[in-house]
């Protein structure tokens, strides 16, 4: 009796130590959403700071819209180059999956995934900066879809993966050929998960600091042509939170305020969508 | 066996199966990962072979850095991207393992549905949102409140002494945080591929909530909970921003935890564009190299054990 007293109370005690590290790992997330709204709102609350670009230290009306239009620039230009290919690589990936590249494909993607994003950087200055002589938007683009180029291609495979062979099949028997059985048939059912891959893909890359350093560089004044060096939230961050002006940091936390809240959508938009494709995938 | 007469007639009129054009072209899109993989790795060889030949291996053991009179050596920052990983390791793993046994196991589908979406959450944040906060926020916070009163009564010791608000424990605080939502999603899907079977017997036979937990399922999912942590170690070494605001960047074998230290990657982010010449750039490639061969090799290894864990939950 007195043996299971103990179990009983050993059992109690371990459910409550990891409930408490579960309290634990979420403590930093709160603090760290907390700081970034607390110090970020004094200068994310200024109209001019969304519309304004730098100023010269402690000279009032200093804003980040070259970097916010730097960021958005960065992302598309990459988004138009890894979405094609990851969507199609994914569905490859889904629909040939017996042949055994894929499994290679596969690996290569999830190791790509894990590849740190400072060699990136190196890689795409290696190849889009050191042969042009100059820092441009375009690398950085380039180093982004590396690192978005996985992630797409995954969940669109996992997306492909959910949608019932019964579809494919009729498709099949109907006589339709394999591409347009994949992309008008497939694809479209699949859709709300491959739109939640390239948001989550979006996502990552928007905060993604290490790989612009030195691609993209960075750039006092607003600038919309992708040749030339071009400015970026999470580059505007890092540089100015390590600067000794409290007027700087203040505009590095107000920067990192609005990347996060872009960050959160994007992946909170995408939870949304992927809800309606399991509806969907369900109903199929 | 034989094909029967009927058999080859009736082929010999079918016209053979058209090539799968579809098929080729979006498998050479796909080959794009593996070749942007092979890529990176073959453009970071050539642009440090400078370096690489100058040095020998002796870039990986010396401990100088520097630029004016061109010596490069890798050690210091080798070791404090080691050290910091594994210091984040080691406050990361047991929390992780139980929030992973919580999501598996434990609990209303709701707590676990919030605790899921919090983790997500916690993996969205970008690098250079700690980095900041670890800069202002967490930073003078461990100095004042941990580094400082442990660092004064242990004074004597050597690896506890001499706080400073930007140091390598610093750095690995962040880094633990940054790799739990790695840690956690592998090691739960690595838990639940567990088979029920298993744990249904360990409940058949009496067993507590805790012993069918420690003494069957975490037995059971260990090679794939050591691949988790082998994925995490791979993200925590090449982490490069958050880690360079608040490691102190000093280029020297850090005398204690709470001592200032440099990671390879922090080096890279911090030199790369202001080197010139032909060596200087050159060994920041190499260090490039370095982290990146590590991190390659951790990732296909901790793969291979995560994959062989949860393709099991298949059969």
């Amino acid at each position: 009796m007195n043996r299971n007293r103990r179990r009983q109370s050993i059992n109690y005690t371990s459910i409550a130590i990891a409930y408490a590290l579960t309290g634990l790992a979420l403590i930093p997330l709160g603090l760290v959403l907390w700081f970034t709204i607390a110090k970020g709102l004094p200068a994310a609350s200024h109209p001019e700071f969304f519309f304004n670009v730098e100023r010269p230290v402690d000279v009032p009306g200093a804003g980040i819209a070259h970097a916010i239009v730097g960021t958005l620039i960065l992302v598309g230009i990459a988004s138009l180059g890894a979405i094609p290919i990851g969507v199609l690589g994914g569905i490859y990936l889904a629909e040939y999956a017996t042949s055994r590249w894929t499994d290679w494909v596969r690996l290569a993607c999830d190791v790509l995934v894990g590849t740190p994003s400072i060699a990136i950087g190196l890689f795409a200055y290696a190849l889009l900066v050191a042969p042009f002589h100059h820092f441009s938007a375009l690398s950085g683009s380039g180093a982004l879809a590396v690192l978005m180029l996985p992630i797409i291609m995954r969940t669109t495979e996992g997306a492909v993966r959910l949608i019932p062979s019964g579809l494919r099949e009729s498709g099949l028997a109907l006589g339709l050929p394999r591409w347009r059985v994949s992309l008008q048939l497939i694809l479209p059912a699949a859709a709300p998960g491959v739109i939640t891959g390239a948001l989550l893909s979006v996502a990552r890359a928007s905060g993604e600091t290490a790989p612009l350093l030195f691609t993209a560089f960075g750039n006092p004044f607003l600038n919309t042509d992708p040749t030339q060096p071009m400015q970026s939230l999470p580059v505007t961050v890092f540089h100015n939170a390590l600067l000794p002006y409290q007027s700087l940091q203040e505009q590095a936390w107000g920067a990192a305020l609005v990347l996060v809240v872009m960050v959160l959508l994007i992946n909170l938009t995408s939870r949304y969508v992927l809800r309606r494709q399991i509806r969907l995938a369900g109903q199929l | 066996m034989a094909a029967s007469p009927t058999a080859t007639a009736l082929r010999a009129t079918i016209s053979p199966k058209p090539p799968d054009r579809f098929r080729t072209l979006i498998g050479v899109v796909a080959t794009t990962a593996p070749a942007a993989l092979l890529l990176i790795v073959v453009v970071l060889f050539q642009q440090a072979w400078p370096s690489v030949t100058h040095f020998g291996l002796g870039f990986l053991a010396g401990s100088t850095w520097n630029p004016v009179t061109l010596q490069f050596g890798a050690w210091p920052g080798i070791f404090g991207t080691v050290a910091t990983s594994l210091m984040a390791l080691v406050i990361a793993l047991p929390v992780g393992i139980a929030v992973a046994i919580v999501l598996a196991e434990q609990g209303q589908a709701g707590i676990r549905g919030a605790v899921g979406i919090a983790i997500e959450l916690l993996a969205a944040i970008p690098s250079v949102v700690y980095g900041i906060w670890a800069l202002y926020v967490l930073g003078p916070w461990t100095f004042q409140h941990l580094e400082s009163p442990v660092s004064d009564r242990f004074n004597s010791v050597g690896w506890l002494s001499s706080a400073s608000p930007r140091s390598l424990f610093t750095a690995s605080l962040v880094l633990a945080v940054m790799i739990l939502p790695t840690l956690t999603a592998v090691s739960r899907d690595v838990i639940r591929a567990v088979p029920r079977g298993l744990k249904e017997n360990a409940i058949a036979l009496g067993s507590t909530w805790w012993e069918t937990t420690w003494r069957v399922i975490l037995p059971s999912a260990r090679a794939g909970i050591f691949g988790a942590t082998i994925l995490a170690l791979g993200r925590a070494l090449g982490e490069t921003i958050a880690v360079t605001m608040v490691i102190g960047n000093n280029y020297q074998i850090p005398q204690s935890i709470f001592s200032p230290a440099y990671t390879l990657a922090s080096v890279i982010a911090n030199e790369f564009t202001e080197a010139t010449g032909d060596l200087y750039p050159a060994a920041l490639v190499e260090l490039g190299l370095a982290l990146i061969l590590v991190t390659l090799s951790a990732n296909v290894i901790a793969l291979v054990l995560v994959r062989s864990a949860t393709a099991r939950a298949a059969i």
